[in-house]
């Protein structure tokens, strides 16, 4: 019996370490929410108008989430009577049991009146959401089920979507990494594989590539970019590659210039080591605002978003009543791109850019706003060597939005 | 070492009441380090569990599964086996009814091939099968290859979630995407109705009453669970008694496999309506506690498994009402598992006995 018992026991710790692991994997940080939460019993003096935030990741990731958190204290600063309840880490790994839509509901429960999903992940959620709670206005952060010209257009005036007109930042990141780099090797580390992320990549390809050949007057078969898919947009142990090993590769691979297109620092943590053992490696982050203080001496620049001004407009239409679910592509300020009021994106230029390429890097963006540079025009060929647009053909924001394939000279799987 | 006399011989009931309260003490301890009054939060966990019927449907929704897996593990418990592969055989299920609902109503088709009902009945059955296998192969690496079971189940873990993970991102992904959110959601023809707008559906309720009532009486009225307890007790002496202890012990994987495997279905089929990576909700790992906490008797399965289920849903608060890690819900069944067991232990090492 005496050793029944102790197997019981062994097998309980071996089980309550299993399910703990499982349930916390350890890259997550504990969330440290930054509005104050909800106090069941707090004096009611002016009701606030409560807006519900499902995120994907840890709220404070230095990334995509982040980015949002710090849309939704834009709009708390802005409209003081706004109040936002997050829940966060809203994937099946960190809560296995949890769908997206019922968090929802419990954030309906507790009085909000608009829904905001953060991730790609949650589309079905959101539909869902949408459903059933018909009063409620649902948003969808990067879908596409309220874009009538889209291919999953879905009849749900209540659902909307927001997502930012990325593509041009990350032509001027791709232009940062390619200005950047000695080798012309860059490699990127990305996420899963979806009709975003490709047109993101294909995007830096495109800036990387018209850099290359146009401010460094190099050959552009000197450029090799490759894309190394982790499987998420975070790190799962045990079930994405880890970002650390993937960004070690790169940087002992010989690639100079590593971008993260990942929601996580691993690329910046990983260069910070690389170059304190005497590599000659430069980083791009994403996502994060501040992504270049992490290795400030490495970094050639972040491209960030700016959820606060897009999601004010529809916070401000929910409570006025008159929000129709519509799919919004928000472009960028190019007057001035980091105007936290009206650029849906922004970007920062890091300390390894250096001088002259600072200016070029001007001289692409201004080409960008303006329009004289147009990238997304053939004649451009699809990786596998098929035709994408012909000579002087521009590409329709369907075309570019859906993008089946990676383009022609990249490295790395388009499925 | 001396037996403590002044907390010797006193009834067992103090003893698992004793730790109980001891338990709660701690969880309070542990709630306000993490900076929140453990009534209120106490409070609105069980309100986070049955304030509202979606919440309900949910704490049932959870329980249904849980409660498959639970009675399938009071066998394999019996026979004196640790089948922690019940989680592969979860999964193992989940993506068995995946592949038949996949095959009865292809990509792009706009109807399933079989009614509905039929469909959905098909894939049920067929999970079932899946956790068979599955649990057949543990048992066999067992039994055959003189594996310990504890590390056979664990390693076809990670072979299951491994094949739906490959499943998701490879053949069976959504049309130009593969995400960790799963596979293409099956039209709605094939979800598994629900009791009214919540996520509890009678037929997972059912199943899983059903297969804990089985349970009961084959454990307590029949040949077989004697034989079962028999070969669990001590399995050289039941063969030597004419117990064929092999069979007995594969058995036992068979019948907790095809419960795991309906629950994996039932997963499927009632509650995310799609194949995701971590399909089984680690209610697997989750069944194992419930059942080792109530000592492998299935009489009490029922009201401890309803408690976790409610926990679980519960806990979702932690993070909405109070900012903290909901992760804490685990510490808090961590605990209150811990000191059941010392309670139990307790009161069988100093218990009164009956008739002294």
């Amino acid at each position: 019996m005496k050793t029944n018992r102790f197997k019981v026991l062994g097998a309980l710790l071996l089980v309550g370490a299993l399910a703990s692991a499982c349930a916390a994997p350890p890259a997550a940080a504990p969330a440290q929410p930054t509005a104050p939460a909800a106090e069941p019993t707090a004096p009611a003096a002016e009701q606030p108008f409560i807006v519900g935030m499902v995120i994907v990741g840890p709220m404070n990731d230095k990334g995509w989430n982040e980015a949002h958190v710090l849309g939704a204290q834009y709009v708390m600063e802005k409209m003081p009577n706004v109040k936002f309840e997050f829940v966060d880490k809203v994937n099946p790994a960190d809560r296995p049991n949890v769908k997206g839509s019922q968090v929802a509901d419990e954030l309906i429960a507790k009085g909000a009146k608009v829904v905001i999903f953060n991730s790609d992940d949650f589309k079905d959620d959101a539909l869902e959401t949408a459903k059933k709670h018909p009063n409620v206005v649902v948003i969808h952060a990067s879908g596409d089920y309220a874009w009538k010209e889209g291919k999953n257009y879905k009849n749900q005036p209540n659902l909307g979507n927001l997502m930012t007109k990325m593509e041009p930042g990350w032509m001027i990141a791709g232009c940062a990494a390619a200005l950047g780099s000695e080798n012309g090797k860059i490699g990127t580390v990305g996420p899963l594989i979806n009709e975003e992320t490709r047109r993101y990549a294909s995007s830096a390809y495109l800036g990387a590539k018209y850099c290359w050949e146009n401010y460094k007057k190099r050959d552009p078969k000197e450029l090799q970019f490759k894309i190394t898919w982790i499987g998420f947009w975070f790190n799962i142990p045990g079930v994405t590659l880890d970002p650390t090993k993937v960004a070690d590769d790169f940087y002992n691979g010989g690639f100079d210039v590593v971008m993260s297109a990942i929601d996580t620092p691993e690329v910046a943590v990983q260069g910070k080591k690389a170059a304190e053992a005497g590599k000659a490696v430069k980083y791009h982050h994403y996502n994060y605002k501040g992504g270049c203080e992490l290795a400030p001496d490495i970094c050639l620049g972040v491209h960030y978003y700016n959820w606060g001004p897009g999601y004010l407009k529809i916070i401000q239409e929910a409570m006025a009543g008159t929000y129709k679910g519509t799919w919004t592509w928000a472009e960028a300020d190019w007057s001035n791109l980091n105007n936290r009021d009206t650029s849906s994106f922004g970007y920062i230029k890091g300390n390894a850019l250096g001088a002259e390429n600072e200016k070029l890097l001007d001289q692409f963006i201004k080409g960008l706003g303006d329009g004289s540079i147009d990238l997304w025009k053939g004649p451009l060929n699809f990786q596998d060597g098929t035709v994408f647009l012909k000579e002087g053909e521009r590409a329709t924001d369907q075309q570019i939005w859906y993008l089946p394939q990676l383009l022609e000279g990249m490295e790395g799987p388009s499925q | 070492m001396t037996t403590p006399a002044r907390i010797a011989g006193l009834p067992p009931a103090f003893y698992r009441v004793g730790a109980f309260v001891i338990s709660l003490i701690f969880i309070a301890l542990i709630v306000l380090i993490s900076g929140a009054s453990p009534v209120t939060v106490i409070g609105s966990m069980v309100g986070g569990a049955f304030g509202n019927a979606d919440q309900i449907g949910r704490v049932i929704a959870t329980l249904s599964p849980l409660l498959l897996c639970a009675a399938g593990l009071v066998y394999t418990f019996n026979a004196g086996l640790y089948n922690l592969g019940v989680e592969g055989q979860i999964t193992f299920g989940a993506i068995a009814a995946t592949w038949l609902l996949r095959v009865v109503y292809p990509e792009g088709a706009t109807a399933s091939l079989l009614p509905p009902p039929l469909a959905i009945a098909l894939a049920i059955v067929v999970g079932g099968i899946g956790g068979v296998l599955w649990g057949l192969l543990a048992g066999a690496l067992h039994v055959y290859g003189r594996i310990s079971e504890i590390f056979a189940g664990l390693g076809l873990n990670f072979a299951a979630t491994g094949i739906a993970i490959y499943l998701i991102f490879g053949p069976w992904k959504r049309p130009g995407v593969a995400s960790l959110s799963g596979t293409q959601p099956f039209d709605e023809s094939l979800w598994l109705g629900t009791f009214g707008n919540t996520e509890a559906t009678p037929v997972a309720l059912g199943l899983g009453l059903l297969a804990l009532a089985f349970t009961i009486i084959v454990m307590r009225n029949t040949y077989f669970g004697l034989r079962l307890r028999a070969v669990g007790r001590n399995l050289r002496a039941a063969y030597v008694l004419g117990v064929p202890a092999r069979r007995q012990l594969l058995s036992a994987f068979f019948i907790c496999g095809l419960f795991a495997g309906v629950a994996g279905a039932l997963q499927v089929v009632g509650m995310f309506h799609r194949l995701i990576p971590n399909i089984s909700s680690n209610l697997g790992f989750l069944g194992l506690l419930v059942v080792m906490l109530v000592n492998f008797d299935p009489l009490w399965i029922l009201p401890v498994a309803f408690f976790f289920s409610a926990l679980n849903i519960g806990s979702l608060q932690l993070p909405l009402s109070f900012g903290l890690e909901s992760s804490l819900a685990g510490v808090i069944q961590g605990l209150l598992v811990l000191f059941a067991l010392i309670g139990h232990g307790l009161a069988q090492k100093y218990g009164r006995k009956p008739g002294e």
